[in-house]
């Protein structure tokens, strides 16, 4: 099988600051990576660079497109990467307020992307995003209300549905669960392991949190000072921790 | 517009019918020309919004300085011009553009829509349907349809070269999930030619269709906005819709009590204080027309 | 029976008999003359000449006369007539640093080479109303010092540049835009920035300044140097090949310090935030410098912090009073048409709306 993303020692500098360092991997359809470490470790700029969000100073982001195979994002022109930013990926911002439009109903959220990519039937569009609010376990009579109204695991899901419903083949979550009650958490993670396992997504998940991970990654990798310093399967690392920082996470969730 | 690369227009104007104090239809040479290169381009790319060094006007931006810089880098000395704001000749500020015109450019000027060569509106497409060889000038407050969504310039102007307009049709969707219409009763975003998403400038829906494969030229100026867009003759000019809701023109569907019109825009007119009220049509010029060939 | 509106063009000509009528007021007093106006009413004028960006006292006082003292409207006034203008060139860039000064003080340096100059200011006046302006009695004369060269009044920011303590200005010999021929397209160059505050309205800078002094984008500003006074306007003309001076013109400047911790680009150091102004603008030019500040946070490499102040788009869009008078009044325009088209909407959603409850009811 060949990879859907594939990230090619990938260096960011902020000035003479380090934001991350050297950073490799491949990551095959339906497949769940974490990405780990405090805040600081790099993992954010990481994200923001391989989702194109951020220009890299060296290194490289391929993605495997229908219609041409393996692509570099980076060399890419604005538009098709605006193209494959509202098609083929996803984005789950930590933050709902980030990635809904407030002043939009729940369907108008859903919606904007498939109108985005030319729906132009608005029975159509709302029985989708309906659908969708169902499959996100939202109360589809709440298709008019505002997002503003929704409570913050609600205001979750209903980014997620508003992500999916293209049917992307890739998603970026940024510490999803970030902002949630533990109860609400385990709620949405059970919802995000269900709807990964069904549509087979390929998932790049940035968390400081290892319950998340173990809950959904299949890989993670372990970020310190811009750099990967332990990658593997995740019960692997999560269980036996090789690298001495690896350890100390593991055994700080422990105490929790 | 005749040939407006010709940048000997207005240079000789007949002696003593205009203003000496000032060039012929107000404007210099020099910024004439620079508004007829945005316009040029504005009709190369229909419904792009060309922008353009807009001047300060002697009249207060909001009031039509765009459409007036366009009139202005248009006229010739034989144009005949007619000037009107919600339909109306006689309407206080299309009465002071007409006398700008006068003054400054000492054109004829007429009521009659079929006389005119040059047409500056605010708010209104004429009743009488357009002619090739007439063109129409439209004021516009706001040139950017995207703007209440989007309220940044530089990332609009993205969204048009991206043809990102996903987010007209949310709207539209918003309107319809609230109220079961769409909501937008002036200003109804179209299409042109199936690219550029143009704001119509505030006229109402009812005179939309009007835009499709008109066969005058039509010219949009933003002055404040410092923004110029044109269609040429026959341009594509679809209304924004949905398939399972259609477009639909908005009247009031009573007759007009002048001349007894059932298929023209109606201004609303209140008679009393018993709320009676009478409605007449808006554009005065075909209202009076109809009345005086019902007397022959 | 209705009968269309006709008489818009009579009932127009009757309100500017009466405007002229207004303007003139009780026939007893004599006539203002629009010398006492550029003579007594200076600042009045000042504001005109900079927010009309035409540098005529004249004019301006006459604008000030025929507009009844609206001075947005008499700015409007010399907008209007600024346009008609032929344009034949432009000057040198003005030599701020040879400024005859009448005024010159610096909030950061207890003494300057060149020394502090008070001048004629409003500073230390105590608000009291002068009743003896009342009666027409002749002020005391003071003796105006300005002093004939000024080769000895560098600029205090100067001293600080000299120990490397102050962010280096970008140099550059590029031709700055010219916002009054070509459109302000964003993002704008600083020179764009700075045109479009010295001729912004006075009231929108001031207040835009004094909210980034109460935490919105807060710069932390002192007043490195204000400096008021005359300088020379030369221009290059190509056939003579040399420069000739074609006047002399007052301009206010100045310049804040602004504390700087450093960001991700820049090394902590001072940074500036600048403002010049055509005439004596001494409040004008303090909230464009503070606003000038605000809108470099992105080539400081500082945050975004939401500030208006901070966001360039809201700024130079909305800072002009011509534009912003214009369209603010022109909702009083006829707008039947457009109301009509909203009245017959509201109308079919309401019937929508009551036949959806008759149902319901039913």
């Amino acid at each position: 099988m060949n990879p859907i993303f594939s990230v090619r020692d990938i260096t960011k500098f902020y000035g003479n600051q380090k934001g991350c360092e050297g950073v490799s991997f491949d990551l095959y359809p339906g497949e769940v990576l974490g990405i780990v470490g405090e805040s600081g470790s790099g993992k954010s700029t990481l994200l923001n660079v391989i989702s194109g969000q951020l220009e890299p100073d060296q290194g490289d982001v391929l993605f495997d497109t229908r219609h041409a195979g393996m692509v570099s994002t980076t060399a890419m022109a604005e538009p098709e990467r605006r193209m494959l930013a509202r098609t083929d990926w996803a984005y789950v911002h930590q933050n709902p307020r980030d990635g809904l439009r407030m002043a939009v109903s729940a369907g108008g959220n859903i919606g904007e992307r498939l109108m985005n990519i030319g729906a132009r039937h608005y029975g159509d569009i709302r029985e989708t995003a309906s659908g969708w609010m169902g499959r996100v376990e939202l109360d589809t009579g709440r298709i008019d209300d505002r997002p503003s109204t929704f409570s913050g695991g609600m205001q979750q899901r209903l980014q997620i549905a508003r992500n999916l419903v293209t049917g992307p083949r890739l998603i970026f979550m940024d510490e999803p669960t970030g902002g949630l009650d533990l109860s609400v958490q385990a709620r949405l993670l059970d919802l995000l392991r269900n709807l990964v396992r069904e549509l087979g997504l390929a998932v790049i998940i940035v968390t400081h949190d290892l319950a998340v991970v173990r809950m959904l990654a299949h890989r993670v990798m372990v970020m310190q000072r811009g750099q990967v310093v332990e990658s593997g399967l995740a019960d692997q690392v999560l269980d036996d921790p090789q690298h001495p920082y690896s350890q100390l996470l593991v055994s700080s969730i422990l105490q929790v | 517009m005749t040939d407006p690369s010709d940048t000997s227009l207005g240079d000789t104007p007949p002696e003593g019918t205009h203003d000496q104090d000032y060039n012929f239809a107000y404007l210099d040479e020099q910024t004439k020309r620079m508004i007829r290169r945005a316009l040029l381009k504005g009709l190369a790319i229909p419904g792009y919004q060309v922008p353009f060094a807009s001047r300060e006007m002697p009249m207060p931006y909001g009031w039509g300085t765009g459409g007036v810089q366009v009139t202005s880098a248009c006229l010739v000395p034989d144009d005949c011009i007619k000037v009107i704001d919600q339909g109306a000749d006689d309407t206080t500020n299309a009465v002071s553009i007409r006398k700008f015109f006068e003054r400054t450019a000492g054109v004829r000027t007429t009521e009659k829509t079929g006389e005119a060569s040059l047409i500056q509106t605010r708010h209104r497409i004429p009743e009488t349907p357009l002619e090739e060889g007439q063109i129409l000038v439209y004021q516009v407050p706001i040139p950017e349809p995207l703007r209440f969504l989007e309220p940044r310039e530089t990332e609009t102007r993205k969204m048009h070269a991206l043809e990102e307009y996903g987010l007209m049709h949310v709207k539209l969707y918003e309107d319809i999930s609230s109220h079961g219409h769409i909501s937008t009763a002036y200003a109804y975003p179209v299409s042109v030619e199936e690219r550029y998403v143009m704001d119509p400038s505030p006229i109402p829906k009812f005179d939309n269709p009007k835009m499709h494969q008109c066969p005058a030229v039509q010219l949009f100026g933003a002055g404040r906005e410092q923004r110029i867009y044109a269609l040429p003759p026959y341009t594509d000019v679809v209304s924004l819709d949905f398939e399972d809701h259609p477009f639909t023109r908005l009247r009031n569907d009573g007759v007009c009590g002048l001349c007894g019109a059932d298929d023209t825009y109606l201004d609303e007119v209140i008679m009393d204080d018993e709320g009676t009220r009478m409605f007449v049509c808006s554009d005065t010029d075909y209202c009076a027309t109809r009345i005086e060939e019902a007397a022959e | 029976m209705y009968v269309a509106v006709k008489g818009g063009e009579k009932a127009i000509d009757n309100a500017h008999r009466w405007l002229g009528e207004m303007r003139r007021g009780d026939r007893r007093v004599p006539q203002l003359e629009t010398a006492q106006i550029s003579e007594q009413m200076t600042l009045a004028v000042s504001r005109v000449m900079a927010e009309g960006s035409l540098y005529d006292a004249e004019l301006a006082a006459l604008a000030i006369k025929q507009a009844r003292g609206d001075l947005i409207e008499a700015i409007f006034l010399i907008r209007a007539y600024r346009t008609t203008l032929p344009r034949f060139g432009y000057t040198s860039p003005i030599e701020t640093a040879r400024m005859r000064c009448r005024r010159r003080v610096s909030a950061t340096f207890k003494d300057v080479p060149g020394g502090q100059i008070l001048g004629p200011t409003f500073d230390y006046t105590h608000r009291l109303l002068d009743f003896k302006l009342l009666a027409e009695s002749e002020d005391e004369q003071a003796e105006e010092a300005i002093p004939q060269d000024s080769a000895d009044v560098p600029h205090v920011l100067g001293l600080l540049d000299r120990d490397g303590l102050i962010q280096k200005e970008h140099r550059t010999d590029e031709e700055p835009v010219d916002i009054t021929r070509e459109p302000l397209e964003m993002p704008a160059s600083r020179a764009a920035r700075l045109q479009v505050l010295a001729r912004g309205d006075e009231g929108f800078i001031l207040g835009l300044g004094y909210s980034t002094q109460r935490g919105y984008a807060r710069n932390h500003a002192f007043v490195g140097e204000l400096r008021i006074g005359l300088v020379d306007v030369e221009m290059e003309i190509p056939e003579l090949g040399f420069a000739i001076s074609l006047g002399v013109i007052e301009v206010t400047e100045c310049e804040t310090v602004n504390q700087f911790i450093g960001s991700k680009t820049e090394p902590p150091q001072f940074t500036r935030g600048y403002g010049l102004v055509l005439g004596q603008q001494e409040r004008k030019s303090i909230a464009v410098a503070l606003v000038d500040r605000a809108l470099r946070w992105k080539e400081l490499g500082e945050d975004f912090l939401g500030a208006a102040a901070q966001d360039e788009e809201f700024v130079l869009y909305h800072a002009d009073n011509i534009q912003a008078t214009g369209f603010v009044e022109h909702i009083k325009l006829p707008h039947y048409v457009d109301f009509q088209s909203e009245l017959e909407l509201v109308r079919m959603i309401r019937k929508d709306a009551e036949a959806a409850r008759e149902k319901a009811d039913d």
